[in-house]
């Protein structure tokens, strides 16, 4: 698989190292410097992936993040020096999959590359239901009523995760497990912020969801059909 | 992610314990109140108002000052009234009184002349016939008196003697002017009279009228003189002046004076009232102000009216607090800048290491295909980015410790999971090192709620610590719970701690002895870490140690959130030390033996081991471990002959504890350990220092 990266990245030492890496793992990388490049860069290259330094010059990550989850729902992964929870959650409802943070072993970097970017390799037709929505695994849609529901590649593995086993609770280190593909129990804020952004897009009143309905104390599980 | 199913048994078992520790308590006390206690309690009750009294008195100047003035205006008042009705008196009575006696002596000279005209004429014989019946002389006598002056005194005539005036005892009846008693006159002028004939007497009397009159009775002045009469008979002659009107003059001024003394104090009092609140309302505010700016509300001032000395008050203290709160501004913001300038340096520092990290990482991984020098340079590069990458991780979590930015994520959480973990992560540590972890409790789940990634953080630092410093010996985890509190202590029978040490080893950058080889590479901020971590619970980090004799650390966190930690569920100071088994700080008490691991062997020689009350064996850290404390008494007793009290229990107090994985511990029977008297001669060279972690006040500087 060769997947297409592109780093957005204002150092230029890392960027040119992550490239390196990145490389000799089989991807092609991109570079962009400056978040107002971003954009356009991302139209041009059409990456698979987008590595993303949430600290840019021009406008920040977090705007980047925004502009490109309005257009496609690719996976992109931060690159974050911050570890504060307001910092994470801030990157991850802007829109981001998953995230590094800084200093990274170049392994994990390319775990995370490699998690977001295998998907899409098993295409089994398949078709679940789920409270009112219908799911279609190969194609890849969402459908309720028959009006189809964009769902960025990260969404909807965490919706059909908890659709293929509607009898069972799901706790967020499981989820962080299938859907992530961390090995071990990793940050579970990642869960939480991705649960409130698939509520917001399928559920009729994400204040009161229905779908995807948490169980106190345990974790989260598919609502009755 | 708080469980509110979760939260709310916890809840109800703290609840409970406290019901039941109120029983107790009220049942202690109900048994201690006897009859004794009952009539103390009495009087505590009646004391109770006045202790209010004096307590208020002692507290507000305002009272105190009023009470004084009170007092004061009170006094002067009195004073002032006694001499003033004095003044009265003496100018309204002695003057009338003078007049008195005036006009009673002129009436007597009268009288007497009288008196001895008829006795002249009788002795010539013109008398009149009359002048020999006595009644009849003596009321023309009286009349004769009495006339000039019916308005402004009485004239009363009666025979010598005293008692009850009876008619015609003593050969007469009394004669008087107008509606006067005879029964005014006083029994003791009488007989002063009798005692000195044609000698004027006085005396004040109360006089009394007859029934029919207006006015019964009032104080008058009584006048008299004794005379012969013409008949030869004796008879008193009196002259009584009504002092009526100047005793209801003497009473008005009297009453006038007595209102205008109430009024008086009355106005004293207000006034010092009112001139009291006006210095006193600026000071309570000033104190009200004052804890205000205390409890952090630095924009707080006093209001400032008028140029007077209370303005001035107002003003120096306004300007105390400007400087406060520009002082203290200050140092905030140097603080934050400074603060600022750590947390941006760690991150700014990362996106480099980032690069140096990967470039790295892919130099190590193709190591191989260089040169050995080159290769093991790459080697060192990795090993030092890794504690590089640490360090600056504690740095940053210490720089957010400091910003006052670490969050509380709590939930609840049973200990004993976070201890397992802990364990199991360290175990190839404990392998590298020789030492087994044990983990000791009572089976019972300790829940808690805990921010368990910090707890775990903690109990990592310390069993690695542990570990790193146990010279190969056991490291035993200790839980325990009680009174809302629980705790995990980490024990280790390594290098210790000296004295003073307890404290140190959470300073930042702290190392126990700077020339070990550190095979973990700490970076020097675990300890001081895991004491934030641990306040940011409202829990306490202690360290415990002897030198040789290993350390203990305690963890102690309240059972729920926000908890108070009365008391510590068990002793920082553990059962094993050197202290609590009698031995010298600087003995060398065990030692791990080689043998089979499975039975242990223990023995104290020579020196007799002071028993801690209840022995050892059964609450050390050793006990109950798949009988691993096998205490033989006849190898106990064969190993110490001649010892004063070679009795099998003390070697168990000697024993308790390190045998807790079958670790064997000998006692060699150095020469030079030193002796009981020794031990009590220098009582600093126990090791046992106690010390809390660190200063909490560091803590709540933090808003």
């Amino acid at each position: 698989m060769k997947g297409r990266v592109l780093v957005v990245d204002d150092d230029s030492a890392l960027a040119e190292m992550l490239g390196i890496v990145l490389r000799g793992e089989g991807f092609e990388p991109f570079f962009v410097a400056d978040g107002d490049k971003a954009l356009a860069a991302f139209r041009e290259t059409k990456p698979d992936l987008v590595l993303l330094d949430l600290m840019l010059p021009g406008r920040d990550g977090i705007d980047v993040c925004r502009q490109i989850r309005a257009e496609s729902g690719i996976p992109i992964v931060m690159l974050t020096a911050k570890t504060d929870t307001v910092d994470v959650v801030v990157g991850l409802e802007s829109g981001a999959d998953d995230y590094v943070t800084k200093p990274f072993k170049p392994k994990e970097l390319v775990a995370r590359v490699r998690a977001r970017l295998r998907r899409a390799e098993e295409p089994t037709p398949e078709q679940l239901t789920i409270g009112d929505l219908v799911i279609d695994v190969a194609g890849h849609s969402v459908k309720r009523d028959g009006r189809g529901i964009p769902l960025t590649p990260l969404e909807f593995d965490l919706l059909v995760a908890l659709a293929r086993k509607p009898w069972q609770v799901f706790t967020r280190e499981v989820l962080l497990e299938q859907v992530w593909g961390y090995r071990h129990a990793a940050d579970t804020r990642l869960v939480n912020v991705h649960v409130q952004r698939l509520r917001s897009k399928i559920e009729k009143d994400p204040e009161r969801p229905e779908i995807v309905v948490t169980v106190r104390g345990v974790g989260y599980k598919a609502g009755p059909s | 992610m708080t469980d509110r199913a979760d939260e709310t048994p916890s809840g109800t078992a703290t609840d409970g314990a406290g019901a039941v520790r109120g029983d107790v308590l009220s049942s202690t006390t109900r048994r201690r109140r006897g009859p004794s206690g009952l009539i103390g309690l009495v009087k505590r009750q009646l004391r109770r108002p006045t202790h209010r009294v004096t307590a208020l008195y002692r507290r507000s100047i305002q009272l105190r000052v009023v009470a004084v003035s009170l007092l004061a205006s009170i006094a002067v008042v009195l004073v002032l009234g006694v001499v003033v009705v004095a003044q009265v008196r003496t100018g309204l009575l002695d003057t009338k009184m003078d007049a008195a006696r005036a006009q009673a002596r002129i009436g007597f000279q009268v009288e007497q002349k009288k008196i001895d005209e008829a006795r002249d004429q009788k002795l010539r014989g013109t008398a009149d016939p009359t002048v020999d019946e006595t009644g009849t002389w003596l009321l023309r006598q009286v009349n004769d008196l009495a006339g000039s002056g019916q308005t402004v005194y009485s004239v009363i005539a009666m025979a010598p003697g005293t008692g009850a005036v009876v008619p015609d005892t003593g050969g007469f009846a009394p004669r008087y002017s107008g509606d006067i008693q005879p029964s005014s006159i006083p029994d003791t002028l009488r007989a002063k009279l009798m005692s000195e004939p044609g000698q004027m007497f006085d005396q004040p009397t109360r006089i009394h009228r007859a029934p029919e009159s207006s006015v019964k009775s009032e104080p008058g002045l009584a006048l008299g003189m004794q005379f012969v009469g013409p008949a030869g008979n004796s008879y008193q002659m009196f002259y009584v002046f009504s002092f009526g009107q100047e005793t209801d003059t003497l009473n008005l001024v009297t009453g006038t004076l007595a209102t205008a003394g109430v009024f008086v104090v009355i106005l004293m009092g207000g006034i010092a009232w009112v001139v009291v609140r006006q210095v006193v309302t600026p000071v309570r505010m000033a104190a009200g102000i004052s804890e205000r700016l205390a409890d952090g509300h630095l924009e707080e001032r006093m209001k400032v009216t008028g140029t007077d000395d209370i303005a001035r008050l107002g003003e120096s203290f306004n300007r105390m607090a400007n400087a406060l709160q520009a002082q203290i501004r200050q140092l905030e913001e140097l603080s934050r800048v400074q603060r600022r300038f750590v947390s941006d340096v760690s991150h700014e520092l990362r996106t480099p290491l980032t690069t140096v990290r990967m470039a790295a990482d892919l130099i190590y991984d193709s190591r191989e295909d260089l040169d050995p020098m080159a290769a093991r340079s790459a080697e060192l590069l990795q090993g030092q980015l890794d504690r590089f990458e640490s360090l600056l991780a504690d740095l940053l979590e210490i720089s957010r410790f400091d910003a006052g930015a670490a969050i509380l994520d709590a939930e609840p959480v049973d200990l004993r999971e976070i201890v397992g973990r802990v364990v199991e992560a360290a175990e190839p540590l404990a392998e590298a090192k020789g030492s087994a972890v044990v983990i000791r409790g009572d089976g019972e789940p300790v829940l808690a709620e805990v921010d368990s990634r910090r707890i775990e953080r903690i109990l990592r630092n310390l069993v690695v610590n542990a570990l790193e410093h146990g010279e190969g010996r056991d490291v035993v985890v200790r839980l325990g719970s009680a009174d809302g509190a629980v705790a995990v202590g980490v024990r280790d029978y390594g290098i210790g701690l000296k004295p003073g040490e307890a404290s140190r080893v959470f300073h930042r950058f702290w190392r126990a002895d700077p020339s070990r080889v550190r095979t973990t590479g700490g970076t020097g901020l675990g300890l001081s870490i895991a004491v934030e971590d641990a306040h940011l619970h409202g829990g306490w980090l202690q360290a415990w140690g002897e030198p040789g004799g290993g350390s203990h650390f305690r963890l102690t966190l309240p059972r729920t959130r926000g908890g108070e930690i009365s008391r510590a569920p068990f002793r920082l100071e553990p059962e094993d030390s050197r202290n609590n088994r009698g031995l010298g700080t600087y003995g060398m008490p065990y030692r791990r033996a080689i043998s089979p691991v499975g039975s242990t062997a223990m023995a104290v020689a020579e020196e007799p081991t002071e028993a801690p009350d209840g022995g050892g064996a059964g609450f050390g850290f050793g006990s109950g471990l798949g009988g691993v404390l096998n205490i033989g008494p006849g190898l106990g007793r064969s190993r110490m002959p001649e010892g004063p009290r070679s009795d099998p229990s003390d070697v168990r107090t000697a024993g308790a504890g390190y045998g807790a994985t079958g670790a064997q511990v000998m006692v060699d029977p150095t020469p030079g350990r030193p002796s009981v008297a020794q031990r009590t001669a220098e009582p600093d060279m126990t090791g046992g220092t106690d010390v809390e972690g660190s200063q909490r006040a560091r803590d709540e500087q933090q808003d």
